[in-house]
């Protein structure tokens, strides 16, 4: 099996691939930091994958794109679109440059890699969020990114494309380390399985874990005027 | 994210918590450092109280796994579980593993942890062949048998303050199977338990034993002992762990239930089979719950492991006579084959282990009375487990402590060492 991974250092991209590499798939990694894409390519060499090989690439710049492209291997089983970031809201509030920025990176810069590979891969999994499934105040540019990607993602589906919707609730990584942890938040490698497990259903939409599906669904129902948070 | 050691009867904040993903280039600066990973020390050697801990928890890179040679080179917070997972399909397992998977590499070179098989394999650290020490003063140092063998030799079971166990590298042992060949003998004497030690010493790899602590100096209890299997059959499909939902409340181990539970265990073990069984049953019975200290409530628990050259007798008979039960208590006697570290727990002789729930005003003066019996005996007290001895019970238990302390990284500490130093 072929994988791609758009993203690789993130926490739930590395618990994903290490499911993988145990039934001894092959990776393509990229990522911005060359240091660490080294260190996750020989995480997933020693835990049983065939090969592991690293591109080193800023995702946030799109002309980067047509080189991923180009220099991943022909036959591709699974591309996974996992990098991102979530802005501490609050602090970009009031910075035009900040807020696009993160749009960019969360959304526009999904779309571009989404349509450079959804002709060349069998299963093309993105990693949303339940943050997407409603405005919040914490959160809002993030949100409306993925927002906009679950929009997409479900229009590719339409279109014919094998697409996998992951929207991950809590999980706890470096991403949300700033945040107390309560009892819904679930562990990266518990994350990265169902994630996995997923991928090879071919599921169209799953959140991760599952209860989110409800948690999301008590949410959006909310009147407005109770989604001060 | 809360920072609390197994036994959950310590309060402790550190003053900053620095969760590492990758292996860092250099330490942060700022005060007192240590490093905590999954938490499954149960005192205070994994607490830094008012100063910083750098979670390693998520450290967990594999770096090489040779399965032609069974050496595997990761970092410090890989956990064992995560080592079994990988190993155990292609025929390879840990060469000494503590009673539960969910510790880190790094714990275990810091607690220089012991098994089963002690008698036949010594400590976790005889099979470390390398590790990487990253110092305050900028320096990642690889320290083996060879090379920086002092900071080698320092770091195992050096409580994690000669500085930072980056990456380490262990030799696996081969297995032929997943599942282990396991019998339970029942033993009602103290001598009946040395036999059947000696005897499994030289046809077992793996041997423990419970006992009933409210039995007194001549307990009943059950042998536990096992090999690996030899012929590759068998399932070892390991189960997720369950949680429990609540604390219980903390009557809920009285000295009423303890002797309950004694009481039926033994009974329930008192006509064995031999049997075959997956390794996670064997070694890990408890990792089936994983959050099993709540049983304790909320005022948790301490444990009180020690060893001693001689008899154990009078420390089993102030225990039994105290009433202070203790729920799970094991025993096993340590083989002779030295550990390269210089602060070791574990020596030629028996170990006991006994667990007991705080809340008793006559317990600390219980264990005071047992550091005692223990020290006069020529024993020592296992600080991975302490939250209480002494810096004098401390210093008899570890005569070496002052030429380690010279290894100590200015810049590491801990609750423990600020404690017994």
């Amino acid at each position: 099996m072929n994988i791609v991974i758009l993203g690789a250092t993130s926490a739930i991209a590395q618990e994903t691939a290490r499911c993988f590499a145990s039934e001894g798939a092959s990776f393509f990694l990229v990522a911005r930091d060359a240091a660490k894409c080294n260190v996750v390519a020989g995480d997933l060499r020693a835990r049983g994958a065939a090969a592991a090989d690293t591109f080193i690439a800023d995702l946030a710049d799109f002309s980067t794109h047509a080189a991923i492209a180009n220099a991943v291997p022909q036959s591709i089983d699974v591309v996974l679109i996992a990098h991102g970031s979530l802005p501490d809201q609050k602090a970009i509030d009031d910075d035009p440059v900040a807020q696009v920025a993160a749009f960019e990176l969360n959304a526009t810069s999904f779309i571009s890699l989404a349509t450079h590979f959804a002709n060349r891969t069998k299963t093309l999994a993105v990693i949303g969020s339940v943050a997407g499934d409603r405005g919040r105040a914490a959160n809002y540019v993030y949100g409306a990114a993925k927002a906009a990607l679950h929009t997409y993602c479900e229009g590719l589906r339409a279109r014919g494309v094998n697409v996998v919707l992951i929207k991950p609730g809590w999980i706890d990584t470096p991403m949300t380390s700033h945040m107390r942890k309560n009892p819904l938040f679930a562990s990266a490698p518990a994350a990265g399985r169902l994630i996995h497990d997923a991928i090879v259903a071919n599921r169209a939409v799953v959140y991760v874990p599952w209860f989110w599906r409800w948690i999301s669904l008590v949410v959006r129902m909310l009147p407005a005027r109770f989604v001060k948070f | 994210m809360s920072y609390e050691s197994w036994g959950r009867a310590i309060p402790s904040t550190p003053s900053h918590a620095i969760p590492l993903s990758f292996a860092p280039a250099a330490l942060p600066n700022g005060e007192l450092l240590l490093a905590y990973g999954l938490g499954r020390s149960y005192g205070d050697v994994c607490l830094n109280n008012g100063h910083t801990l750098l979670d390693t928890a998520k450290m967990d890179h594999f770096r090489r796994f040779d399965a032609a040679t069974g050496i595997i080179e990761c970092e410090a917070g890989t956990s064992l579980e995560a080592i079994l997972k990988a190993a155990v399909p292609r025929g390879w397992f840990l060469p000494v593993t503590p009673g539960t998977k969910f510790v880190t590499v790094g714990g275990c070179i810091a607690n220089d942890v012991h098994g089963k098989n002690h008698h036949r394999a010594g400590t976790f650290g005889r099979h470390v062949r390398s590790l990487e020490l990253l110092r305050s003063d900028g320096a990642l140092l690889r320290c083996s048998p060879t090379e920086n063998s002092e900071l080698f030799s320092a770091t195992i079971g050096g409580l994690g303050l000669t500085g930072l166990i980056v990456s380490a590298e262990i030799a696996l042992r081969k297995i032929e199977s997943p599942m282990i060949v396991a019998e339970r003998i029942p033993f009602r004497t103290l001598a009946e338990f040395d036999e059947l030690s000696r005897a499994s010493d030289a046809t077992h790899d793996y041997s423990v034993a419970w006992f009933d602590s409210t039995s007194g100096r001549e307990p009943r209890g059950i042998f536990f002992r096992g090999n690996h299997a030899a012929h590759p059959a068998g399932n070892a499909r390991i189960r997720e762990p369950h949680r429990l939902p609540v604390r219980l409340f903390s009557p809920f181990l009285m000295p009423l239930t303890v002797r309950l539970f004694n009481e039926g265990y033994f009974r329930a073990n008192a006509h064995p089979q031999p049997q075959t069984l997956a390794y996670d049953p064997f070694f890990y019975p408890l990792d089936a719950v994983s959050n099993w200290n709540a049983i304790y409530g909320s005022k948790g628990f301490l444990q009180y492991q020690f060893v001693m050259p001689g008899s154990v007798a009078e420390v089993l008979d102030r225990v039994a006579k105290s009433q202070l039960a203790s729920f799970l208590t094991v025993i096993k006697r340590f083989g002779s084959l030295p550990s390269p570290g210089m602060m070791s727990f574990p020596r030629e002789g028996t170990t006991v282990c006994f667990d007991f729930a705080e809340g008793s005003a006559r317990l600390r003066p219980l264990l005071e009375e047992l550091d005692r019996i223990v020290l006069d005996g020529g024993g020592a007290v296992y600080p991975a487990k302490d939250s209480r001895m002494s810096p004098e019970t401390f210093r008899r238990s570890f005569p070496q402590f002052e030429s380690f302390a010279r290894f100590v990284d200015p810049r590491f500490s801990s609750t423990f060492w600020r404690r017994v130093t």
